[in-house]
């Protein structure tokens, strides 16, 4: 701490502790009560045979474990949580870089002006893009639900509109479509939040950089990938990580469970890990066997996120 | 900018007023034209997009103040009349009232919460070396990436055991547990940033650690209270995972809940205008807040990713 070379630094001493610990008490306490706590115990109920229903249980060793590798819905939950957190991701920051990049980049030059510019009304669009972040995503998901409903929903309502007769899919009662119509819903929602971040990042790179790259005969398509993507790939990984932990945990429980019937069908389309621990421990009364899925999706996570630090891992671009 | 063009406005955020005058002079002249395809295919997309957000929102309050036969018949269709019935109907018969002040009284006392004992973790994190400081801070980090639903099972008895099930103050312990991490995270960062010499000061003329907190360090750090307030406020008042475990009672329920619980229902009872009421609602009061504070919501909600 810088603190430490002042003189103030000796009197702060005084009473130190006895403030520590009352300040951190409370916080800590409810934190690992409520938090870290039945972290720990999942993690140990894993290996034992607990119901849930009943306050007895006996250990069993690895038997869920062994069971979760033989259960097919279990691997195809895995499938989609993968997709979920490697597609929808990747997806999502792909469609904000091009829009954040039309918003800021895109603009008609204007002589006397800087050499790139962003578009009129730029503000504008982002304050329309926010729009869904602030919206809760049970709300969203109900609102899709319906704009699926392949007799009265918006969607095919508005292809019949427009003469597509011809094209009236069942979304989400169709096994092969649902698990794309929920993940759609995902990146409709998130986009904006990124197109925010990421022109507040483009906003900071110097326009000499840009002007250098034009002089010397670049394209705006090249001087995105040579100069725009490098200097805001610290921002992109971070978003990746954010969102792919996301997209396993809480976003994806929610669409699925709101939007799919079943709730994870048609077929076992669309169920996804983290609704698959749900329902095996409030549904079917299996709460051992749901925490061995829990940490499944706990070692899904933690590789996901290595995986995407590492391999994204480029040197730091100064500027 | 040059007096003789006409005043081309440049966009306030691009945040641009050098004049680079000898550039323009040696650009080629089909970059420029190039620049204008660009700006038409660009502005195409832009708006595209914009249209692609709005609609769906503005679809769902259009649909509120239809009736049922019209909603089915014609969804894209502009309501006859008003149907202004739908709206109360929701709000009484269908207890969006009732969710509504459920709430405000969850999200109330756990943001309170979480905005006091999260920022006297962090400062006690931020501004104090004491054995085990460290190991404290990463121990509310972690909680950030892990998923959450792993912790619910358990929880979920501990909760039950506690007597707390399905009560409000119950739900508010257990988001305020659960808003730590970044809480904790994104403040004790802030606290790092403020001098340490007016608190030291305050504390040479005798004010005891936890005044000097309350009363210096804490007006100090407003700004980041608010970001991360803004974060924790749409965070909470959007939940929808730890209620559908934690709160299954019909009369506890919270917004969303009481939303999804509706359109389950409605499929028997086939009250759809008063759902897209209900819907709309919730919807309203948030993307209102968002349009009047817009800059503070766009800050404390992408606080966390710029640090």
């Amino acid at each position: 701490m810088a603190a430490r070379a002042q003189i103030g630094v000796a009197v702060m001493q005084h009473g130190k502790y006895r403030f520590i610990v009352g300040f951190l008490a409370v916080p800590l306490g409810l934190y690992a009560l409520f938090v870290v706590w039945p972290f720990v115990q999942s993690i140990y109920y894993s290996f034992t045979d607990w119901t849930g229903l009943s306050p007895d249980f006996e250990m069993v060793g690895f038997a869920n474990y062994a069971r979760m590798l033989d259960d097919d819905i279990f691997w195809k939950s895995l499938q989609h949580s993968l997709l979920f957190a490697l597609l929808v991701p990747v997806v999502t920051i792909g469609l904000a870089l091009f829009l954040s990049f039309m918003i800021n980049v895109g603009g008609r030059r204007r002589r006397g002006g800087p050499v790139i510019s962003g578009v009129r009304g730029s503000a504008f669009y982002k304050i329309v893009y926010f729009f869904p972040q602030v919206l809760s995503i049970a709300i969203i998901a109900l609102l899709f639900a319906f704009a699926y409903n392949p007799d009265s929903g918006a969607i095919n309502s508005f292809l019949r509109a427009v003469g597509l007769d011809g094209i009236q899919p069942l979304w989400l009662g169709d096994p092969d479509l649902a698990l794309w119509a929920v993940m759609a819903v995902i990146v409709w929602s998130t986009v904006g939040f990124f197109v925010v971040l990421f022109s507040a990042g483009m906003a900071s790179i110097p326009l000499d950089l840009y002007e250098a790259a034009l002089l010397d005969g670049a394209n705006r398509i090249t001087t995105f990938f040579r100069i725009t993507l490098p200097l805001l790939w610290d921002t992109v990984q971070s978003g990746w990580v954010y969102m792919g932990i996301l997209a396993l945990g809480a976003e994806s429980f929610a669409v699925v469970h709101i939007m799919t019937t079943g709730p994870g069908g048609p077929d076992y389309s669309t169920t996804v890990m983290v609704l698959y621990v749900y329902q095996k421990a409030f549904r079917d009364g299996q709460a051992a066997y749901a925490t061995t899925i829990g940490v499944a999706l706990l070692l899904v996570t933690l590789a996901f996120a290595a995986a995407v630090m590492k391999l994204g891992r480029r040197e730091r671009l100064e500027y | 900018m040059k007096t003789t063009e006409p005043p081309a406005p440049v966009p306030a955020e691009s945040g641009i007023t050098v004049t680079k005058a000898d550039v323009p002079a040696g650009a080629p002249p089909e970059e420029k034209k190039a620049g204008g395809v660009l700006n038409v295919f660009s502005h195409g997309i832009l708006v595209i997009w914009a249209i692609m957000v709005a609609l769906p929102l503005l679809w769902a309050v259009m649909t509120s103040f239809k009736d049922d036969a019209s909603i089915f018949g014609s969804p894209w269709s502009l309501p006859d009349t008003l149907h202004f019935e739908n709206w109360a109907r929701a709000w009484t018969q269908a207890h969006m009232g009732d969710y509504f002040l459920n709430t405000v009284l969850v999200v109330g006392g756990s943001l309170i919460g979480t905005l006091v004992l999260g920022s006297m973790a962090a400062y006690v994190l931020a501004r104090f070396e004491f054995p085990g400081n460290r190991f404290i801070y990463y121990l509310f980090i972690g909680g950030m990436s892990f998923p959450i639903m792993l912790a619910l099972v358990p929880l979920f008895y501990v909760v039950n055991n506690m007597g707390l099930l399905n009560t409000i103050h119950g739900l508010i312990l257990v988001y305020i547990a659960y808003s730590l991490p970044f809480t904790v995270f994104f403040l004790t960062a802030f606290f790092r940033t403020l001098p340490s010499s007016v608190a030291e000061a305050a504390f040479v003329d005798g004010a005891s650690h936890s005044r000097t907190f309350f009363q210096i360090m804490l007006p100090m750090a407003k700004p980041g209270l608010v970001s991360v307030g803004i974060f924790n406020f749409l965070g909470q008042w959007n939940q929808y995972m730890l209620p559908t475990v934690l709160n299954t009672d019909e009369d506890k329920h919270v917004l969303t809940q009481g939303l999804v619980q509706l359109a389950v229902s409605q499929g028997y009872k086939g009250d759809w205008s008063g759902l897209f009421a209900g819907l709309v609602m919730a919807m309203l009061p948030v993307l209102a807040a968002y349009i009047v504070f817009q800059r503070q919501v766009v800050q404390g909600l992408t606080a966390g990713a710029l640090k």
